[in-house]
């Protein structure tokens, strides 16, 4: 088997300095620049990746894996081992990088062309494929300091994807642009791909990652956990972050907030035996316990759960005010169930949010985000694409029926 | 680090960055590229007036041309000078100036102060050519030396190039560099006669340290430049065997340093930047 990249015991190391000495006083009166401490990012790590295949990354923040995609594009040189890669190497680490904002949408084609290593004559053939993919023909005139930031990228894109690389490396930039050219992008990494090119790409998406990677290589602390068919990577890796992570890791960084009048004090998944558990099927019949405290007397309160997937995406919020319900005025401790008479979630590991707001909607008294995990195991309906199971069912209608 | 089929295909990269340089300057202003010609001739009119009409200065006579003319005598050196003094600041500055594309391509990074210089160069030699046709207008026949100033040109350039590849990653590494120039090429244009004719240094009276003060100031390689861009195009003649001498030893000397700072230094660039 050709391989495309060969990595053999690379390490790369950062200096993480306590205080910055970029001014050459400090540095003659220390005589050296600062002290710091060595990070090994990324550590005697092995890896050959195939040509052809589409090979992932995943890990978690400061794992090492842009360190290493940036090692593979050669802007970082590793300080040991080695790293093989045959044919032309285009990365896509952040778009636009290099766009020059005083001059026109096709100077920087040009430009950035140049810079990530095209020929004019290349350019030339390829400038009315690059304007038309970036959707910017009325645009192309114009100096890019007046593009909104979503054409900058989409540019850049166009750009950077038109290489022609034999080895794509790809940063989390897979989302830009609206929908039309997010398809756009898709269809062009189907064709690379189908014409044989070798794609890398660091993603936190594991859904996507499960789906279009051929390979998957987990990184944990700058060494390789784990390399080897996707859904198992991915599986070991969210399991292992799930057990280490102890309460769920909150994204966007204020995991509770809330003025107190009543608390949220857990919300659980209860079977159809009444039982909490952690586990269920999709198709199950469950309810989503909320428990809370109310300190004091409060008076029209709204209660709400939110079902999120690992990768953040919201899936669903219902809560009792927008049901219909009016709940009377509450004191001490209870809870409410939204019952669940089939669970459409599909297969996979989710969190929980839980929330007590007043009747407006703007003031919460506890909000507790994605707090609480648990897991949905195959069921029925068995079905694995998507986000949720509509719960439908199938009819098949033959249209020639020979009547006698 | 770079290997040469890589340089030779960066050359596309070197005329696009090229490009950037010189269509960047000076848009959005209405006089736009004679902007490049009227700040070396604002620059020729003030000294004129404070060290010719104020503080006497005579301009040499040319030999052998007997030229007589403080502007054209000034114009000589400054244009040459200007190289020099632009091509260091701007090139300390290329680097930091493109860090943001530095952190997320690779291509070869020495090509970002090859078109910093290439792109003054092509400045430099519209103002050669203006004072050329200056020259011409008062009867100095500079025709015949244009080949040998452009062998100048390409000296002085490649000098240049040396230092700011130097300067452009220490600037990287120490921030102070930048500021420190500034400083630097004050001193360094005072001590070159740029406003002043040699023999005015020449005739000074040092007593008896006059041998090691004209040492010291024979040492400076741009006496030795300017002087050689003087002959040519002042007094008409051919710069001496020495000043060829010292001008080719100090640009190969500054364009090793510069390559071997540059190659030290690059493979930590995008963390440092």
């Amino acid at each position: 088997m050709n391989s495309a990249v060969v990595l053999d015991n690379v390490s790369k190391r950062y200096r993480l300095y306590h205080e910055r000495n970029d001014s050459l006083k400090s540095s003659f009166l220390n005589f050296r620049r600062g002290r710091y401490e060595e990070h090994w990012a990324v550590r005697d790590l092995s890896l050959e990746i195939p040509t052809g295949s589409t090979f992932g990354i995943i890990g978690e923040n400061g794992s090492g894996k842009s360190t290493l995609l940036k090692c593979m594009a050669r802007i970082l040189t590793p300080d040991a081992g080695t790293i093989q890669i045959t044919g032309k190497v285009s990365a896509l680490l952040e778009l636009g990088a290099g766009f020059s904002p005083e001059l026109t949408g096709r100077d920087n084609v040009y430009l950035n062309g140049a810079i990530l290593g095209l020929p004019r004559q290349v350019l030339d053939t390829k400038l009315d494929e690059i304007v038309a993919f970036s959707g910017l023909e009325n645009f192309i005139d114009i100096p890019v300091k007046n593009y909104s930031s979503g054409m900058f990228v989409r540019l850049g894109f166009a750009v950077a994807i038109n290489v022609d690389p034999d080895v794509l490396l790809v940063d989390e930039v897979l989302a830009v642009g609206d929908e039309e050219f997010q398809r756009r992008c898709e269809q062009k990494f189907a064709d690379l791909r189908a014409s044989g090119r070798t794609i890398v790409i660091v993603s936190h998406a594991m859904g996507t990652m499960r789906n279009i990677c051929d390979q998957l290589a987990w990184l944990n602390q700058g060494r390789l956990r784990e390399v080897g068919e996707p859904g198992n990577v991915v599986d070991d890796y969210v399991e292992e972050v799930h057990a280490a992570a102890g309460p769920p890791p909150d994204p966007e960084g204020g995991a509770r907030w809330g003025s107190g009048e009543i608390i949220v004090d857990a919300v659980e998944l209860v079977g159809a035996d009444g039982a909490p558990r952690e586990t269920t099927r999709t198709g199950d019949s469950v309810r989503l316990r909320l428990h809370y405290t109310a300190h004091k007397r409060v008076e029209r309160p709204v209660f709400g759960v939110g079902v999120h997937r690992l990768d953040g995406i919201h899936i669903t919020g219902p809560n009792t005010k927008q049901a219909g319900i009016e709940l009377d005025a509450i004191e001490g401790s209870g809870h409410v169930d939204l019952v669940l008479d089939r669970l459409l979630l599909l297969p996979g590991t989710y969190d929980l949010s839980a929330a007590a707001y007043d009747w407006t909607l703007q003031h919460a008294y506890d909000h507790r985000h994605r707090f609480q995990r648990f897991e949905v195991e195959r069921g029925q309906p068995a079905e694995e694409h998507g986000l949720v199971s509509l719960g439908g069912h199938w009819e098949q209608m033959t249209e020639n029926v020979s009547r006698l | 680090m770079t290997t040469l089929s890589e340089l030779a295909s960066s050359r596309e990269l070197l005329s696009n960055l090229m490009a950037r340089e010189l269509k960047g300057k000076y848009k959005r202003s209405t006089l736009g590229w004679l902007w490049s010609l009227l700040n070396p001739l604002a620059t020729m009119a003030i000294f004129t007036v404070v060290f010719r009409l104020f503080l006497r200065i005579d301009p040499p006579v040319g030999s052998p041309s007997g030229l007589t003319n403080f502007a054209l005598f000034l114009l000589c050196g400054l244009l040459p000078w200007n190289l020099l003094a632009a091509g260091m600041v701007e090139g300390a500055g290329s680097l930091v100036a493109n860090a943001a594309v530095i952190k997320k391509v690779w291509f070869p990074r020495e090509t970002i102060v090859l078109a910093n210089v290439a792109a003054l160069n092509v400045t430099f030699l519209i103002e050669l050519a203006v004072l050329s046709v200056a020259l011409l207008v008062v009867g100095n026949m500079v025709l015949p030396w244009l080949p040998v100033v452009l062998v100048l040109v390409a000296l002085l350039s490649l000098f240049v190039l040396g230092l700011a590849l130097a300067l452009s990653v220490l600037n990287v590494y120490f921030r102070d560099v930048q500021y420190l120039l500034g400083i630097v090429m004050q001193l360094w244009f005072y001590a070159t006669p740029i406003i002043y004719p040699v023999s005015l240094v020449e005739s000074a009276d040092f007593g008896r340290w006059e041998r090691v003060v004209l040492t010291i100031y024979n040492l400076n390689p741009m006496v030795h430049f300017i002087g050689a861009f003087r002959d040519c195009f002042y007094n008409l003649r051919f710069p001496s065997a020495s000043a060829w001498a010292v001008m080719v030893g100090v640009t190969a000397v500054s364009l090793a340093i510069g390559a071997f700072t540059f190659r030290k230094f690059t493979p930590r660039l995008a963390e440092e930047l």
